[in-house]
């Protein structure tokens, strides 16, 4: 099978414009005929079920937290981009498509990347109708702020829970569509396998995760909208319940696993205090325009950061990175912390973290606070308590959160941050509808593996999640269903639907008669281990190899010493558990294999052999441009490329100096 | 490790809805005080699967306190001792060595139990359908800063919109009544030019569907927000039923 990314013919500005009033319509009484599954309820699921559902179609959604409210979207921090310019200082869209493709390091698709910034603005403008409360000046007109990557201010907000707002606001307009009867929502209910009619993706297996019992539900479409894989690292920021497992089915039924092992590894987070840890909790990367990063320049000080005094601090980004200094992108910052510590500067009892120090931005707050309020003489104490009255309003919430988890108080001394495991730019290969290459079958979000390219910028996951949802989708499904108009639902009777869930059950089973030994996070936390010391941060071939192995190795432990109790009709947290952990398992190895494959550092995939003398990530373009789509074939893959091509934007070697 | 515990556990086990529950006793060694409370929990649920026993089941997702999925009534109280914080933000620090600890899931006749300290808390998304929306289909959006907000009208939008629909107002009322959860929701929107034009609609809409739900009244005992872990302030109840108040007196006008 051969790769077609389906982007549409013209000049890249009009590409989209040209798309929408030309793709085939399905008028308003097939709409009611056509049932689309929508799984994951995060902001691409969430927009997407109520957008379809406002258009007219028969949607279900299903997500597998107790409410569709509580999809991981909820826990982004820092904002949103739009290219709205309200700031004045030069945005626009070509330049948010420039930032974007520039800081993914030209392994994103053009076209896809320009539509996202085209639909940007309406993004903030579809949230704010709903309600959303984004945070406003004086004047009542929206307020913005910086993220990596950029040299304008474009990052819309709301303190330091934008995702959470952005969140409740695709879920009211979700929840309004459950009260009109146009979306049923299957809450506590996870997707166990999808089905694959004549080469079309039909239908889905789910187990409803109160009773045990397997349903099976037929629809003319489905959407996976089931965000990132981070988890497979076993430690990230990621909630404790998100996974691989219906995007894996998936990939097992046939659909195209795209860049699987282009991970961010987040730069500000706080770092591991124990074995005992089971995630990490991030620290926004808003605070990165106000905190400056630091280590001492002598290695190995003990000293108390309050008592090593300006001159002997390295502020290492602003050093290396003199044109965008703290904000350089994530991938970026965070190889330089790993670089500082492994060279015995990183601080606090580890050794693996370095400072985000507020100090010296509560003191500039603090001074033009004071000369708003008149005090021409206040003293440098009044100045800082004025100072961080500004920072609470702005980040209160996240130094609360830092102060709760490391019994710190970070408005007194600098927090500790290490990088950690926090997005998947890796996911399902779509094309231009976002349809993987089983037809029927699309992928929104984090899910799939379309925008970021090899880094993703802040403040842009949401953006996507629901550019996917509210203003892609609507229009690119349309080009697929109005061919299925004539299609009527098909039984759940069918043999496909019988032999899925017979496999489903099969499988569940299987976990619950292993009788082994060992936990479920035993093995989880083997492969976490595995990941990230070879495939996280700095990978090389010998690591990769090995790390192949030794993921084999844990896989087949798992199936013969694996103990999970209870039963399979029950509510049983264990079981669903083991069922994800042994789909990461098998998408461990192909990372693994992806980055092998990959013999060039790009974003943040830094291959060791491929680097410039000061130790940044090198490129290869002339063998390495293209995306990898790997097919999975019985216990191996198969890899195909998708060659990039860049004809509106001069690709160079990235430079944030 | 020096400052570790050692701790006795009462947990609340009931098999399933229809099983009669209990308290049961368990025992955990050498318990770090830099671990949350939730990790305490997973040591202890790896005890049990390791002498065969089923592990505890608990709701848990983002652990940093912002999906509002955790749930546990610790020692008497919605998310345990500390003030403004989940039970996934609770850490072991505010214990000390020989504690006996009191885990029991919300109690609430709304919020039936799934199993040990899993409670359905689906009532709460049938109230958002109810009305807790603006009613904006995708695509209908004039630019978002043709409507300028002053920003104290914004501020106190998002300082009720901080919601995370946890429950625990309900599970430290008395009269496990949903006000303070619902009123959060009312009031984000009445305080936003673009919840005017449903706003009385809403407020009696998604009171009915709480009503509806078997949530209790509301006798202004102030549980709810001593207890709530993002401090959604009682003033949201009292503009809330100004809100209802004036829509039924709307509405009797015809």
């Amino acid at each position: 099978m051969s790769l077609n990314s389906n982007i549409p013919e013209g000049q890249l500005e009009e590409k989209w414009t040209k798309y929408k009033s030309t793709v085939p319509l399905v008028n308003p009484a097939n709409k009611r005929n056509l049932e689309i599954l929508v799984v994951g309820s995060g902001l691409a699921g969430a927009s997407a079920a109520a957008s379809l559902a406002e258009l007219g179609y028969k949607v279900k959604c299903f997500c597998y937290q107790d409410s569709p409210r509580r999809a991981h979207s909820i826990a982004a921090q820092g904002g949103i981009n739009a290219a709205k310019n309200y700031q004045n200082d030069g945005d626009s869209v070509y330049r948010l498509f420039y930032d974007t493709i520039k800081g993914g390091d030209y392994r994103a698709r053009e076209a896809n990347v320009y539509r996202l910034a085209e639909i940007s603005p309406n993004i903030i403008d579809q949230c704010v109708a709903q309600g959303v409360p984004f945070a406003r000046e004086y004047g009542g007109m929206l307020s913005n702020r910086s993220f990596g990557g950029t040299q304008v201010q474009r990052t819309f907000y709301a303190a330091g829970q934008t995702g959470q707002q952005l969140l409740l606001g695709a879920y009211s307009s979700l929840e309004r569509q459950v009260g009109m009867g146009t979306v049923q929502m299957l809450s506590r209910h996870e997707m166990l396998d999808v089905v694959v009619i004549d080469g079309k993706a039909r239908g889905i297996i789910a187990r409803d995760l109160v009773t045990g019992e397997l349903e099976r539900h037929f629809g003319h479409a489905v959407l996976l909208c089931t965000g990132g894989y981070g988890n497979v690292f076993f430690l990230s920021t990621n909630a404790m319940g998100c996974n691989t497992t219906a995007i894996w089915k998936a990939h097992k039924k046939g659909a195209y696993f795209g860049n699987p092992s282009f991970t961010q590894i987040h730069p500000t987070c706080i770092p591991v205090s124990g074995d005992h840890q089971s995630k990490l909790t991030l620290m926004s990367e808003s605070l990165r325009n106000d905190g400056r990063i630091w280590v001492p320049i002598k290695a190995g000080d003990t000293r108390h950061p309050s008592e090593i005094p300006e001159e002997e601090r390295d502020y290492y980004l602003e050093r290396r990175y003199p044109a965008f200094g703290n904000l350089v992108p994530r991938d970026v910052a965070s190889r330089a912390a790993k670089e500082r510590c492994d060279a015995g500067f990183g601080v606090g009892t580890s050794k693996m973290a370095v400072y985000l120090d507020f100090k010296f931005n509560m003191m500039r707050y603090g001074r033009v606070e004071a000369t708003k309020n008149g005090l021409t003489d206040a003293s440098d104490s009044t100045i800082l308590n004025l100072g961080r009255e500004v920072v609470k309003e702005k980040y209160g919430n996240l130094f609360d959160m830092y102060k709760q988890i490391t019994g710190e108080d970070p408005y007194e001394i600098p927090m500790r941050i290490y990088p950690a495991v926090h997005y998947t730019m890796g996911g399902l290969w779509v094309d231009y509808n976002l349809m993987t290459n089983v037809p029927g079958m699309y992928c929104l979000g984090e899910a799939n593996f379309s925008d970021h390219g090899a880094n993703r910028l802040g403040a842009s996951a949401l953006m996507q999640g629901l550019a996917d949802g509210y203003f892609v989708i609507p229009y690119t499904i349309g080009s697929y269903l109005s061919k299925e108009i004539a299609v009527k639902p098909i039984s759940t009777d069918h043999v496909a639907f019988v032999q899925a869930e017979k496999e489903v059950k099969e499988r569940i089973n299987k976990l619950l008669t292993i009788n082994g030994t060992k936990t479920v996070d035993h093995f989880h936390k083997k492969l976490g281990k595995v990941m990230w010391d070879k495939c996280g941060m700095a990978r090389n071939a010998k690591g990769l190899q090995e790390a192949i192995a030794e993921i084999k190795k844990i896989r087949d432990e798992f199936w013969k010493d694996l103990r999970v109790l209870g039963s399979a009709d029950e509510f049983n947290p264990e079981l669903e558990k083991a069922g994800r952990v042994a789909d990461f398992l098998e998408l461990g190895e192909l990372m693994c294999m992806d980055a092998l494959e990959r013999n060039e550092s790009c974003g943040g995939h830094f291959r060791e052999e491929s680097q410039t003398e000061e130790g940044e990530a090198l490129r290869d373009d002339e063998n390495y441009s293209y995306v990898a789509a790997w097919e999975f074939i019985e216990n191996n893959w198969k890899l195909y490329k998708e060659e990039l091509k860049f004809e509106n934007i001069k690709i160079a070697q990235r430079s944030y100096k | 490790m020096s400052g570790n515990m050692n701790l006795t556990l009462k947990i609340w086990r009931q098999k399933n809805n229809k099983a009669k529950g209990e308290l049961v006793n368990y025992k955990v060694a050498d318990i770090s005080p830099d671990m949350s409370f939730l990790e305490m929990f997973d040591v202890l649920n790896e005890q049990l699967i390791t002498k065969g026993d089923e592990p505890v089941a608990f709701d848990h997702d983002c652990r940093e306190g912002i999906c509002g999925i955790c749930s546990m009534h610790i020692n008497g109280r919605p998310h345990g001792p500390k003030h403004g914080i989940t039970t996934c933000q609770l850490h072991m620090r505010s214990f000390k060595d020989g504690d006996t600890i009191v885990v029991e899931p919300w109690r609430a006749q709304a919020f039936p139990v799934i199993k040990d300290l899993a409670v359905d808390r689906s009532a709460f998304d049938r109230i958002i359908a109810a009305g807790g929306y603006v009613s904006v289909n995708t695509g209908n959006a004039q630019d978002g800063n043709t409507l300028p907000v002053p920003k104290t009208d914004a501020d106190m939008a998002f300082a009720a919109a901080a919601c995370i629909g946890c429950g625990a107002c309900v599970a430290a009322c008395k009269n496990a009544s949903a006000m303070l959860f619902v009123s959060a929701k009312v009031n984000q929107l009445a305080h936003l030019p673009q919840g005017q034009p449903e706003r009385m609609e809403r407020v009696r809409a998604m009171v009915a569907q709480m009503d509806k739900e078997g949530f209790g009244s509301c006798t202004n005992t102030g549980a709810c927000e001593a207890e709530c872990p993002k401090e959604i302030s009682l003033v949201n109840i009292a503009a809330m039923n100004r809100d209802y108040l004036r829509a039924n007196l709307l509405d009797s006008e015809g």
